[in-house]
């Protein structure tokens, strides 16, 4: 899923500054999962901004709305009743959220109330990790499960490098080198001969490098 | 035991601490509440195993969304004390009130009686 973290309550809290009437939305997709802007978050930042403003002798109306998400046309459209009578609305969603709401209502001004980070999961229960980097072209076969693109501080298809230590990366001492692990999943089956093969260079362009990208399914349009 | 304790102090049963949600919290502020404390088992003696704990990192988080906002911390705090510690529960309410009263009204409160 889509990893986003709330943005500090003092950005937040600068953009909606001129405001008396907002909206809260969030979304019911990956940053519900992620426990940052679902219907229970939404809550909090309204209630935090509520006391923000209360407290400044400044009081702010907040509506809020979960939608089921912020990424498709269908569910964007079920806030076209409320938007338009909002100084401005907080998306609680990922990048995508704001974006497809600005599309979708030019007049309406729309603030991003998260900062979306990475593509990851939940190694244990509030913390997450990056594991794809959205590349374009999936190698994790050839590296037995493990993504040196999104794993690797450097993505080396040939590692580890020299900054690699004890298991660890000399980035952090706390991130893992995920060559090292790599190396030790090929030995304990016996396949370490795999890391032998040169990979060729790969090719950057289906991953960001290549400009903002599209996917179309034809049999779906 | 008939003790006494501030009668400004008011209480909210909950069948666990590990019920007591930031929302909770935050509402509490929201509304006017001058302090809000969560009296919790003691840690490692909890019957639903950890909620005491899970509740501390609420209250923690709180008291950060307190800092961010400009307001004291210390309005939010939780205690932990078993249900056969009276006396103890009397001593902290006592020094919940005196630590607020030093702190003063709640900004919240303040504009809500203007």
């Amino acid at each position: 899923m889509i990893i986003a973290d709330r943005k500090p309550l003092e950005e937040i809290l600068e953009m909606i500054q001129g405001s008396k009437k907002i909206l809260i939305l969030g979304c019911k997709g990956c940053v519900t999962v992620c426990n940052v802007g679902g219907v229970k978050e939404v809550e909090v930042l309204a209630a935090t901004l509520k006391i923000a403003r209360k407290k400044e002798q400044n009081d702010l109306e907040i509506h809020q709305k979960t939608i089921e998400r912020q990424c498709d046309p269908e569910y964007i459209d079920q806030v076209k009743d409320v938007v338009g009578q909002y100084d401005a609305v907080l998306s609680m969603a990922c990048g995508v959220g704001p974006q497809f709401l600005s599309e979708a209502y030019p007049e309406q001004k729309f603030f991003p109330a998260v900062n979306t980070e990475f593509m990851g999961g939940a190694v244990t229960h509030g913390i997450w990790e990056e594991r794809c980097a959205g590349c374009g072209t999936c190698v994790i076969h050839l590296f037995d499960g493990m993504c040196p693109i999104a794993r690797c501080s450097k993505s080396l298809l040939h590692g580890p490098c020299g900054g690699s230590a004890a298991g660890k990366c000399e980035i952090d001492p706390d991130v893992v080198c995920i060559w090292d692990m790599i190396v030790k999943k090929k030995m304990a089956q016996g396949r370490l001969d795999d890391l032998l093969e040169i990979r060729p260079f790969k090719d950057w362009r289906t991953a960001r490098d290549g400009g903002p990208r599209k996917s179309i399914r034809e049999e779906l349009t | 035991m008939r003790l006494s304790y501030p009668n400004n102090v008011k209480i909210i049963q909950v069948p666990c601490t590990g019920r007591v949600d930031i929302i909770h919290l935050l509402r509490a502020v929201e509304d006017g509440a001058d302090g809000v404390y969560v009296a919790g088992c003691l840690e490692g003696e909890c019957h639903f195993i950890n909620g005491n704990i899970k509740t501390r990192k609420k209250v923690e988080y709180v008291k950060k969304v307190l800092e961010e906002i400009g307001m004291e911390p210390e309005r939010v705090e939780m205690f932990n004390l078993s249900s056969a510690m009276g006396l103890r529960f009397a001593e902290i309410a006592r020094e919940m009130t005196e630590k607020i009263r030093s702190l003063g009204p709640s900004p919240v409160k303040k504009n809500k009686a203007a």
